[in-house]
């Protein structure tokens, strides 16, 4: 019976670290476009702006 | 959303060596005709190409885009002109209160987590409680678990079930009992006696059951919730798209953009060709014609001057022209029948949704059962807390799982099945409304047509011809023009647009070379040697004088006879009312196998045909997609517009259809009748359980582990029953 002393909060432990993967998954908006979310996984690379492309060159030439 | 940004790669790159990001502000912007998932990579790299715009982030559940940008070098009009170049109509929508909706779904759906994490792990708690006890576990181990499950479920209870407890505490300030009064007073209860049993070490704990109630019925809301903020979501937006500004005309001939509200009568606008005009008026300067199918249902241009009167919301094909404002925005013909609309709809709103039918006998039935046990183990001289216990089981055992979450596993089976057949439901209610429908009334151009001319002998058109005609008329927004272009582009042609081209407002297109002159246009405008026939056609001579005639059509959909045929035969009545002229509708509707028609009906006609119907006992759908339907998309039972209707018309109907098919109209009525039946049988399932449980529980014979189990048991039995939605075939039968 000693080791439900570390078998219960490790349980807890782990459920309570999928909880929190949980939130954090819906607070960085994860779920804020489920349509479009399978589509990305299609889209080649993500281009940013043409500030970070500009940069981007930049850096290359040096 | 700005932890979202933070994590896109642009950031990272820009955070070092760029200027401070002061001045960004983020805007959302509604996107038209985002449809498909290849459309979020144009609308991000539109904007993203824009220097000063910082990240383009577009939804594709929501239709939307957000973009940052610096406020210093940008204005977010320049960012719709983007989008507009690359082929999307996009509206900025204003950001106060666009959040709410959405905010709602994240905050039911983080009490759902909760709920969830606390469920499974008294589960896991209670579990072992259930299989140890008369077993080895000792009675120390069994209360010790019992205070574990306390210590989750009481931070639980008391953050998830908020959404409830906060509903029922205001049916009760004005005396009334709703759905969540039942579940409140189950969840506290049971979690209060549950605490009182486990201090003295009693078994009767109902932990589990408490929290596996409430995660079940937060699915059941938050279903029911996304469902809301889509459909609202949806209607923000095609009231974003509405709201344009227009360019206005001052003494010093300079042009300034002012938003349409601002409009005063007298003033002069400028409407560019293929724009929107903006406000009724008169024109002043300039020829063209106008596509007046927006108020009309018509889809040929009329050709106009100075002097004559141009309506807000149609579009201007050709030239520029210059209007002088002579109504308000809120006096125009439009916003009339935006009026005509809301009042037309104010019948439909006393609509009640079946859910809350059943909760208004489900609620008393449920306190009544409680009370009667609670009173009835006092009578027979049991103390207080059996008395209690056993009341507790009644109200966790009559979980109203079959309302609140078996009806929005149905709407949601239903809705998914629905877009994925090209259909978006915009309100819960409308599916069911469709479920009673036993006449649909449809409108011609545009609904049971196509809407845009067809070139209709194309057997007897060249390749070569086709091709050079289409360069030309690659110039004009007339209808014909574009058909002669879209007959080119579906042979694979690539016609390129010619050079040197003018454009004469209701003659045709002129093209002056070297070799000598193309026409394309009337017979008149062609000239000799080119004989004119009648109807609806246009001419083309190339350079070295050979003519060939094109001849139009506005086709049926391609389904329309065999859906017809389809809706006839499982018995609903069909009718046909057309702002159009008696001719072509009574062709139209014999070709569709229709007898029964009426033709050049005006919106308030159709409005009152529609009355006259609702007065004879009817429910009516009304499927149309003109300015001139809208009135009639309101006052009918439910409404289906095309996804090619004006956006007026797409905000009255209850569902909107893509494609060119009028297939949609009998899904969408066999999935509602479909997901009636999955409904009712699900009350029946709910009540098949309550009648064997209830009297257990009456009886004191209900254990926490048969509640618990029995409770779960029955919403997976009706979630199970409504997802079959999802994959049935259906056939629609009277």
């Amino acid at each position: 019976m000693t080791s439900l002393a570390w078998l219960i909060p490790i349980a807890l432990f782990l459920g309570g670290l999928g909880l929190a993967a949980f939130l954090w998954s819906l607070r960085s908006g994860q779920y804020d476009d489920l349509d479009g979310a399978s589509w990305r996984a299609l889209m080649d690379e993500e281009r940013g702006p043409v500030a970070a492309k500009e940069i981007q060159a930049a850096r290359e030439a040096k | 959303m700005a932890e979202t940004l933070s994590f896109t790669p642009d950031l990272l790159l820009s955070a070092a060596p760029v200027k401070a990001r002061t001045n960004f502000q983020t805007a959302m912007l509604a996107v038209e005709n985002m449809h498909c998932g290849g459309c979020i990579e144009p609308v991000e790299q539109a904007l993203l190409s824009i220097p000063g715009v910082g990240t383009a982030r577009a939804n594709l559940s929501m239709r939307r885009v957000t973009a940052e940008y610096d406020a210093a070098r940008l204005t977010p009009d320049q960012l719709i002109g983007a989008l507009e170049q690359a082929g999307y109509r996009a509206a900025e929508l204003d950001g106060d209160g666009l959040g709410n909706a959405s905010a709602l779904d994240a905050d039911l759906l983080r009490r759902l987590g909760v709920a969830g994490f606390a469920a499974m792990n008294i589960m896991l708690l209670s579990v072992s409680v259930w299989s140890g006890s008369g077993g080895d576990m000792d009675r120390s181990v069994q209360t010790l678990f019992h205070w574990l499950s306390a210590l989750i479920a009481l931070p639980a209870v008391a953050y998830s079930g908020q959404p409830f407890f906060r509903s029922a505490a205001g049916a009760l300030k004005v005396r009334r009992l709703n759905m969540d009064v039942p579940i409140s007073l189950g969840v506290i209860l049971a979690t209060l006696m549950s605490l009182f049993q486990t201090a003295r070490g009693s078994e009767q704990v109902y932990f589990d059951a408490a929290v596996t109630l409430l995660a079940f019925l937060l699915v059941g809301r938050l279903l029911d919730q996304q469902m809301r903020t889509r459909a609202s979501g949806a209607a923000a937006n095609l009231l974003g798209l509405r709201l344009t500004s227009a360019a206005v005309l001052r003494d010093d001939q300079s042009i300034e953009r002012m938003p349409v509200r601002h409009l005063e009568p007298g003033m002069r606008i400028v409407a560019a060709a293929g724009e929107r005009i903006a406000a009724d008026g008169t024109v002043r300067r300039g020829v063209s014609e106008i596509d007046e199918s927006l108020i009309t249902g018509e889809s040929m241009p009329r050709i106009v001057k100075a002097g004559a009167a141009v309506f807000a919301g149609t579009i201007n094909l050709q030239q520029p022209l210059v209007v002088e404002v002579t109504a308000r925005d809120d006096s125009s013909l439009l916003s009339g029948i935006v009026r005509l609309m809301a009042a037309a709809e104010q019948g439909r709103g006393r609509y009640v949704r079946l859910a809350d039918r059943a909760a208004r006998l489900y609620a008393p039935a449920v306190h009544i059962l409680g009370l009667t046990t609670f009173i009835g183990w006092m009578a027979a001289g049991h103390g207080w807390e059996d008395a209690l216990t056993a009341a507790i089981a009644v109200l966790i055992v009559t979980c109203p799982c079959a309302l609140a979450l078996a009806v929005p596993v149905v709407q949601v089976a239903a809705a998914g099945r629905l877009f994925s057949k090209g259909l978006i439901l915009k309100s819960a209610d409308g599916l069911e409304r469709m479920a009673e429908i036993d006449t649909v009334v449809f409108d011609k151009t545009g609904t049971l047509t196509e809407g845009e001319p067809q070139l209709a002998n194309v057997a007897d058109v060249s390749d070569e011809e086709l091709s050079a005609a289409a360069s030309l008329a690659l110039n004009s927004r007339h209808p014909y023009a574009r058909a002669v272009v879209s007959a080119a582009r579906r042979r694979g042609l690539n016609p390129s647009v010619a050079t040197d081209v003018s454009e004469s407002a209701g003659a045709g297109l002129l093209r002056i070379t070297p070799a000598g002159e193309a026409r394309l246009g009337s017979a008149a405008w062609v000239g000799t040697g080119c004989q004119g026939g009648e109807g609806a056609e246009l001419w083309f001579k190339d350079e070295k004088g050979t003519c060939k005639v094109f001849r139009f059509a506005d086709r049926l959909r391609t389904d329309a006879h065999s859906t017809i045929a389809k809706l006839s035969a499982a018995g609903y009545a069909i009718e046909v009312l057309s702002g159009d002229r008696a001719e072509a509708v009574g062709s139209m509707a014999r070709e569709a196998g229709i007898s029964q028609w009426s033709a050049a009906q005006k919106p308030d006609a159709k409005i009152a045909r529609l009355g006259e119907l609702r007065d004879a006992g009817r429910k009516v759908l009304m499927v149309g997609d003109g300015l001139n339907d809208a009135p009639a998309l309101a006052a009918a039972h439910a409404s289906l517009s095309p996804s090619t209707a004006v956006d007026i018309s797409q905000t009255a109907a209850d569902a909107i259809f893509q494609g060119t098919k009028l297939e949609p109209v009998t899904e969408i009525l066999a999935v509602a009748k479909a997901s009636r039946r999955l409904s009712l049988e699900n009350f029946a399932l709910a009540i098949a359980y309550n009648i064997v449980f209830v009297p257990l529980a009456m009886a004191g014979v209900v254990t926490p582990l048969i509640a618990a189990v029995a409770m779960s048991a029955s919403s997976i039995t009706v979630t199970a029953n409504a997802v079959r939605l999802r994959t049935k075939a259906l056939e629609l039968a009277s």
